[in-house]
């Protein structure tokens, strides 16, 4: 199966660029289906991108990012070729990881 | 047609009657909130509905305007599912970023836990109900600083 996360991540001398792209429903619980009954909350709620086994962003979200989220951000570091995990873990316990490569 | 004495059953049966029920509704309740949020998720600061109550339950400190952070938000938003919020600060030793969209149901967007290392500036796209203002929270040397735009949503995004 496809993986539900597409990294980027650009490394340019002393830093790498991320940006990530996950896809998820990210349902608030505060919308209403066609037959008017409540879409209940399904979201993700945290996000962790770990470079050399450290930690360099950890994403909290709640119901109002938007489906299919979007992520941008750099860090210190980073070499052509380093693994660059993401792992999300969404309201409903599912979870997905994926470790991309530096480019 | 019945005795009297049988509208009324002894107290005990009653009572472990109600104890069984509440035990029963104890559990019920027990697994409909059991699912533990994601590790180091701050489930308490996501389900605040006002601005002050969310940065409370997020830093436990207040916050003090800054012009040292920028927030770049689109003025209009024709569609309130994608809103593109980006906040960078230069202000120094950066460790958390927190977005916050006090017209929507529950105020808090997302925060971010920056490590040393990781620059300051994050790019991310958020739902917004209605126009209203976004607060970008910069956490810096152990303090808190913000800033604030108005975003118009021209038709609102709660749908995502």
């Amino acid at each position: 199966m496809a993986s539900s996360i597409r990294v980027r991540a650009q490394a340019n001398g002393k830093t790498t660029e991320v940006q990530a792209l996950i896809q998820h429903p990210m349902d608030s619980g505060f919308v209403k289906d066609s037959s008017g009954k409540l879409i209940p909350p399904h979201h993700i709620e945290t996000v962790r991108f770990e470079h050399a086994g450290k930690l360099v962003l950890m994403a909290n979200w709640g119901p109002a990012v938007s489906k299919d989220p979007y992520i941008k951000f750099a860090f210190e570091g980073g070499a052509k070729g380093d693994p660059l995990v993401v792992t999300w873990v969404d309201n409903l316990g599912k979870t997905d990881t994926l470790t991309a490569k530096i480019g | 047609m019945h005795p009297r004495a049988d509208h009324h059953p002894p107290a005990i049966h009653t009572r472990r009657a109600a104890t069984r029920l509440l035990a029963l509704l104890g559990v019920a309740g027990f697994v409909g909130t059991a699912r533990a949020a994601a590790p180091g998720w701050p489930e308490e600061a996501f389900k605040q509905t006002s601005e002050a109550d969310a940065i409370k339950a997020l830093y436990g400190k207040s916050a003090a305007t800054s012009d040292k952070i920028t927030l770049e938000v689109p003025e209009i938003a024709e569609n309130g599912a994608v809103v593109p919020v980006s906040v960078s600060s230069s202000l120094a030793d950066v460790t958390a970023i927190s977005i916050l969209v006090p017209g929507n149901p529950l105020t808090l967007a997302a925060s971010y836990t920056l490590p040393a290392g990781t620059l300051p500036s994050i790019g991310c796209r958020l739902k917004m109900a209605k126009t209203s203002n976004v607060i970008a929270l910069v956490e810096a040397g152990g303090k808190l600083y913000s800033t604030s735009k108005e975003v118009k949503v021209t038709l609102g995004g709660c749908g995502g």
